[in-house]
């Protein structure tokens, strides 16, 4: 009975496992060969990832900037939420009552709010104050709706934390700044880097938002430039190779990860 | 103690300036014409225009759908890598959020052009598949959460009651995974009625859904119009999430 069950759940598993991958590996399959339109094989070359890597082509060139500003974006706006999400988190901690939960209560909002809305209501926002958008109006609308997350992931881990150690290093002499490296941060360290993933994630994905707010002198991330490709009506070949070259990183680091999980639990039963 | 519930005022201060002040400026947008005097125009045009009035249909319908799908494919998803004697690896679950790395729109355009090789037409079928695929991960993983997590004593203490598997899993496993589905559910159904490159892409522009609309009264300078639907939309949000009070779930099955 027990492996009739196990057989229909794997392959459950498996039939949308593949599903799931199945636009990812097309992409990766037809990286290795020239044709501008998918599906269409016309021989195994790695033209498009040489083209990508030197810049030989405009589009080539357009890619790797629009990767470039892809990254500072989220580099910049996922460490800034984790700062600003950190003490708003240990802030909140602290507060009773109404005050808490209206803050907890505004701090849901960029979660429940489309990417649209924010990007719409930012966009009226720098409008209304003239600002000229650019990367600084897309890096703040990026810490907008990341910076909830970080708050989300870090309260656990005050709550799980001993309230009297803080105190305990105050009392022992410590400045508060001196309390607040060497006893709350690394007690918040694990909450604050899962936060600073997520924001990072969030913002690498982001499209909507992005595209509201980066106004009209050419700023451009991949989301954004692949939009445009779309609206021409063609995924520019390059995208195809940096896409497997992703991917291909992204399973390098999860399988590292596992290895090296594994060899702990391993070391443990040893 | 006092001292530090002071810590929280800079993002106090932040989400005054760029999340109550933005929403704040769509109603205020919404209730102005073009010259800045008051008018219910741009509200009124969203039941007398038909475009705007049937966008708005076709995306609830399809939003409704989309997030049926995900139900029905992701609950058991999360059911099997939540079961430990089904599956041990953390793996497996990360596989599942794994795809979510990668840019959503060059995946949606991926699936557009796997279509377009079968030879299949880019319509309303499409457009659930592409959208299912796109929003899956959000639904698996607060329902895996949720079931990870849950004492299984209860199933257990059913069973050992008598109870059948099905009544097991009707009456104690789906009650007790509510707040993950709640969650899902969430970060389904709205996504889907405001998104608007996705539903382009995968229809090759025959259907459009109600954020296309918005981005198109914006695109075409058009933002009171654009700040009126974006309003109606605020409002719905703010039904259905406030409604349901506010242990909808989103701390206990949130992402990651």
């Amino acid at each position: 009975m027990m492996g009739v069950k196990r057989i229909f759940a794997k392959a459950y598993l498996w039939l949308i496992l593949i599903i799931l991958y199945a636009p990812i590996l097309f992409i990766a399959v037809f990286s290795f060969t020239k044709a501008k339109s998918m599906g269409n094989w016309t021989g195994f070359t790695l033209d498009l990832y040489s083209s990508l890597f030197t810049g030989a082509t405009s589009d080539s060139r357009a890619i790797l900037a629009a990767l470039k500003s892809t990254l500072i974006i989220a580099l910049t706006a996922s460490a800034a939420s984790t700062v600003l999400g950190t003490l708003a988190a240990i802030g909140i901690f602290n507060l009773k009552g109404r005050r808490k939960a209206t803050l907890q209560f505004l701090n849901n909002i960029p979660m429940l709010n489309p990417d649209i809305i924010t990007g719409v209501s930012l966009f009226l926002l720098f409008v209304s104050l003239h600002i000229s958008q650019g990367y600084t109006t897309v890096i703040l609308a990026h810490i907008t709706f990341c910076t909830p997350y970080v708050v989300l992931n870090v309260l656990p881990r005050l709550a799980q934390m001993n309230p009297n150690i803080y105190e305990a290093a105050l009392d022992l002499g410590a400045t508060p700044s001196q309390a607040l490296w060497k006893v709350l941060v690394p007690e918040l360290r694990p909450g604050m880097i899962s936060g600073f993933i997520l924001a990072f994630t969030m913002s690498l994905d982001d499209f909507a938002v992005t595209f509201f707010t980066r106004g009209n002198m050419g700023l451009e991330t991949l989301s954004t430039y692949i939009y445009a490709d779309a609206r021409k009506g063609g995924l520019t070949p390059e995208l195809k190779p940096l896409m497997n070259i992703i991917f291909l990183l992204l399973l390098a680091g999860l399988l590292l990860v596992n290895v090296r999980s594994f060899r702990k639990r391993k070391q443990q039963s040893d | 103690m006092g001292k530090r519930s002071s810590w929280a005022l800079p993002y106090l201060i932040f989400m005054v300036l760029f999340v109550v002040l933005p929403l704040l400026l769509i109603a205020v947008y919404a209730f102005q014409n073009g010259m800045g005097g008051f008018t219910f125009s741009n509200l009124t045009a969203f039941f007398t225009e038909p475009k705007i009035v049937n966008s708005f249909l076709v995306s609830l319908e399809v939003a409704l759908e989309n997030t049926m799908i995900c139900v029905l494919l992701g609950y058991p998803v999360a059911y099997i890598l939540a079961d430990k004697s089904l599956n041990r690896s953390a793996v497996t679950v990360v596989l599942f959020i794994l795809p979510m790395w990668i840019n959503a729109l060059m995946r949606t355009m991926a699936t557009a052009e796997i279509f377009h090789t079968l030879g299949i037409q880019l319509g309303k079928g499409t457009l659930l598949f592409g959208m299912a695929y796109d929003y899956l991960p959000f639904m698996i993983y607060p329902i895996y959460n949720v079931l990870d997590k849950m004492d299984k004593s209860y199933a257990e203490a059913a069973q050992d009651l008598g109870a059948k598997p099905l009544q097991v899993f009707m009456k104690v496993t789906l009650p007790l995974s509510m707040p993950g589905i709640i969650s899902g559910v969430l970060m389904v159904f709205m996504p889907t009625v405001s998104t608007f490159a996705v539903s382009e892409i995968l229809t090759n522009n025959t259907i459009m859904l109600f954020g296309s609309v918005i981005q198109e009264q914006f695109y075409n300078m058009m933002w009171n119009q654009g700040a009126a639907l974006a309003l109606v939309m605020l409002i719905i949000i703010g039904f259905t999430t406030l409604l349901p009070g506010k242990e909808s779930g989103i701390e206990e099955g949130g992402l990651i």
